[in-house]
């Protein structure tokens, strides 16, 4: 059966590859591209570590072939940051926040956390956890990743936050 | 988990998908959001050969009023349901029912063709557009035709939709304005199947109920049409006795399987727990 050829957008830099059509793009990302920051935890749809971003749309990439993404722009946790390495505001909240532990699941969430907050920048607590309903955290508990958004917003917003790291 | 081998297809119309279907005979299936099917590809419980992705059909996409009725192409997507602002206004069951399937991320993938032409009595809008008597537009080789809601799902994964042919649109008659809705549903966690559903739509006009229409999940092979515990509901002041009436009617007429959700017998009394919510939420929304 025969590859298919797909161009897209990865990061802001065009990529051109083969791929077989049943190829998943959590794999094509990871193996064919080298972009070994969203992960695979359950990969049955269920707990969000593969989330992307997909023409603007929070995407759990195990469940997505890659000829699916023909055309589209991706950003994965390796385009997060600026280009000069400074960190975006939700990535800043995670440091600042202790929004990880083993640090598993935070690309997902990191890019959830990303798109929700273009979608609606002044959370409240209840929407931010429903906003990650669709990623697991093994760790945390969720209180410090919740925190962590919460941060976010604020810098985003240029609006006070207080709540001081556990 | 690796899914099987298979052709990839990209039609562009949905002329040239139904030939595509046609030609690739029994091996070949639409692919929408493949949040159902690509699960089951990768356990290999379904093995095509060819896909044929509806995802660059142009006119899939879309929620239009057509007179009475909305009509809701296929590949509009969940979230897409959810954001529109003529639905929250017109028919604002289907945001509710939305916002209980899956998490975010399936939702901005997972599309209301999918959902309904999948046939697993786990999917949430099935019943829900028996409870609202949509129609759903199908062509195939043989052209173009609608198919009632209600009568499309035969069993488990067994649905009206001959092999070769596609869901194009959703067709649903708007409720009168001032109807009560709500879809309540009983799940372990985010993202899961519903342990049991219900689905209501009803008017009341001078305190009484006027008209009732109610479909259930994940009760049965099929989604149910509740055909007589509405009938119950209409005439009455929706008191408990009658509601005690219309949730027995309901629940005897569940053949739930025994699973990981519970055993048969609970799933039966779930059913019909979430059906008197429902009616009860329906009914304080509902404006006479
Ligand atoms: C973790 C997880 C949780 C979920 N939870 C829920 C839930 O709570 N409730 C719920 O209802 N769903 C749930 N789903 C399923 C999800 O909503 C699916 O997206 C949906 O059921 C199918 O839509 P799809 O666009 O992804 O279809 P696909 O997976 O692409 O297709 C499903 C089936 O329908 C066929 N098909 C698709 N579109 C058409 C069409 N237009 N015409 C003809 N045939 C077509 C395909 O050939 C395939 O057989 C969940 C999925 C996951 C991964
Ligand atoms: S690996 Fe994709 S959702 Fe868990
Ligand atoms: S930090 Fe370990 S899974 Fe979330």
């Amino acid at each position: 059966m025969a590859k298919t050829l797909i161009e897209l957008t990865i990061n802001g830099e065009q990529a051109e590859a083969l791929v077989e059509s049943r190829t998943l793009l959590i794999h094509f990302l990871r193996e064919q591209m080298n972009l070994t920051g969203a992960h695979i935890g359950c990969d049955t749809g269920h707990c969000g570590a593969c989330t992307v971003e997909i023409d603007g749309m929070s995407v759990k990439s195990c469940m997505t072939f890659a000829v699916q993404a023909a055309g589209a722009q991706i950003t994965t946790i390796e385009g997060i940051a600026g280009a000069d390495g400074t960190l975006s505001a939700v990535q800043e909240g995670f440091r600042m926040m202790h929004g990880l532990q083993c640090g598993y699941c935070t690309p997902g969430m990191i890019l959830r956390a990303h798109r929700l907050l273009l979608e609606n920048p002044a959370p409240t607590e209840s929407e931010i956890r429903y906003g990650i309903a669709g990623n697991l955290c093994r760790c945390t508990g969720y209180v410090n990743i919740v925190k962590a958004i919460q941060y976010a917003a604020a810098k985003i917003n240029g609006t006070p936050f207080q709540e001081a790291a556990e | 988990m690796i899914p099987g081998r298979f052709d990839y297809h990209r039609p562009a119309s949905i002329a040239e998908a139904v030939a595509l279907l046609a030609s690739l005979g029994d091996e070949a299936r639409p692919l929408a959001g493949g949040h159902s099917l690509i699960p089951l590809m990768k356990t290999r419980l379904a093995t095509p050969e060819h896909l044929v992705d509806l995802g660059a059909i142009a006119s899939l996409k879309g929620i239009q009023v057509d007179g009475d009725d909305i009509v809701i192409a296929a590949m509009t997507t969940q979230a897409e349901l959810i954001g529109s602002a003529l639905l929250a206004e017109r028919i604002p069951l289907l945001k509710e029912t939305a916002l209980v399937i899956a998490d975010p991320q399936i939702r901005y993938k997972g599309t209301l063709g999918g959902n309904v032409a999948n046939g697993d009595p786990g999917n949430d809008m099935p019943a829900v557009m028996q409870c609202l008597d949509a129609a759903y537009e199908v062509v195939d080789e043989a052209g173009p035709r609608r198919i009632p809601a209600r009568a499309f799902y035969f069993g488990a994964y067994d649905t009206a939709l001959q092999a070769g042919g596609i869901v194009t649109a959703v067709r649903i008659k708007v409720p009168p304005h001032g109807h009560g809705y709500a879809y309540e549903k009983l799940k372990r966690k985010i993202g899961d199947y519903a342990t049991a559903a219900a689905a209501v739509v009803l008017t009341v006009a001078d305190g009484r109920c006027a008209t009732a229409s109610i479909g259930l999940t994940n009760v049965s092979e099929t989604p149910l049409w509740a055909e007589e515990a509405a009938r119950i509901l209409v005439g009455s002041t929706l008191d408990t006795a009658t509601l005690d009436r219309a949730v027995a009617a309901a629940e005897s007429i569940t053949n739930p399987a025994s699973d990981m959700r519970g055993p048969a017998e609970y799933r039966t009394k779930m059913a019909g727990v979430m059906l008197r919510r429902a009616i009860e939420r329906a009914k304080s929304r509902a404006t006479a």
